[in-house]
């Protein structure tokens, strides 16, 4: 059988490898926000699988809103680099140190 | 091994595998696509735990809107060429191991010993009439509704957000004053001229 544990240890590679995309994807932002969307479908899939196991809606509930404020995200995210791109003619992280970050 | 197990470990496997895909592709429209095929092999698993709305939900929202609206700014930025010549930088080592450090201690809690089948059981299956958009729309329209009304404010807001973001002013485009219109009296627009009419004895 599928164990509890089966589902959150596939999310938790999953959310990994999108925190590594953060670190070791320094091309573009573009990217950046995608690997985002990643990490919150592991964190969606561990809501999901706790609300199965346990026989609770919430968590199903909870991922209701976390899609919505993550297609809202996506929005304004993209608006942002489109910006950018205007601005400095680039999405590379590398133009984006105005901020001397 | 049952039918359901084979299933759960073909979706893993292409979950996994496409996520990986996604973060070494070097081509951005090539990361958007994997990305895609993740979210379809996530929303297969969401299916198998009998959260079917919420899968529906995730293709139709991600792969239908977000994701298309991914492809239109990859393809409206033109950023092909920069992208295939960036190259990963010096953090490539540090976030592998970053990521398998924490992959092995997540492990190590979420393992069996704590969640296997001996602490949390496996549900029964529901039967075939079982309606998971029921269950979900008597929770959330009770419950939740008003946190539900604050999401649709928030797309609103997301929208409004975006839309002043990116819409430039063009110092051309005609539009109204409101304030100069109300302010407006009638003196300003019309004038009154008195015209001296010609004598009738004139026009016979």
């Amino acid at each position: 059988m599928i164990t509890l544990s089966d589902y959150l240890i596939l999310s938790a590679i999953v959310f990994c490898i999108g925190l590594a995309g953060i670190f070791i994807n320094r091309t573009n932002i573009i990217t950046l926000l995608m690997c985002v969307e990643l990490m919150l479908a592991a964190v969606n899939t561990n809501f999901i699988a706790f609300s199965y196991f346990l026989g609770d809606y919430t968590g199903q509930i909870f991922v209701f809103f976390v899609l919505t404020v993550a297609a809202a995200e996506v929005a304004i995210g993209l608006g942002i680099v489109t910006l950018v791109y205007r601005n400095k003619g680039s999405i590379n992280i590398d133009v984006t140190n105005s901020l001397r970050g | 091994m049952e039918f359901e197990q084979i299933l759960f470990y073909v979706f893993s496997f292409w979950l996994i595998a496409s996520s990986l895909a996604m973060v070494f592709s070097r081509n951005t429209a090539f990361s958007a696509l994997f990305l895609i095929l993740s979210f379809f092999s996530a929303a297969s698993l969401w299916l198998l735990l009998e959260a079917e709305f919420l899968a529906i939900t995730l293709i139709l929202v991600y792969v239908g809107a977000v994701m298309v609206l991914f492809l239109f700014v990859i393809k409206m930025l033109d950023i092909e060429s920069s992208t295939l010549r960036a190259k990963f930088t010096g953090y490539l080592p540090v976030g592998i191991g970053v990521a398998i450090v924490v992959i092995a201690e997540m492990s190590l809690v979420l393992g069996s010993s704590q969640f296997g089948l001996g602490k949390v059981a496996n549900p029964i299956r529901h039967s075939s009439d079982y309606s998971n958009i029921t269950e979900l729309a008597m929770e959330l329209y009770t419950t939740y509704v008003y946190q539900f009304e604050l999401a649709a404010v928030l797309l609103l807001i997301a929208i409004i957000a975006a839309i002043t973001l990116i819409h430039r002013i063009d110092p051309r485009t005609k539009k109204q004053s409101i304030a100069e219109q109300v302010n407006t009296k009638a003196s300003d627009r019309v004038r009154l001229v008195s015209i001296s009419s010609p004598n009738k004895e004139d026009k016979k």
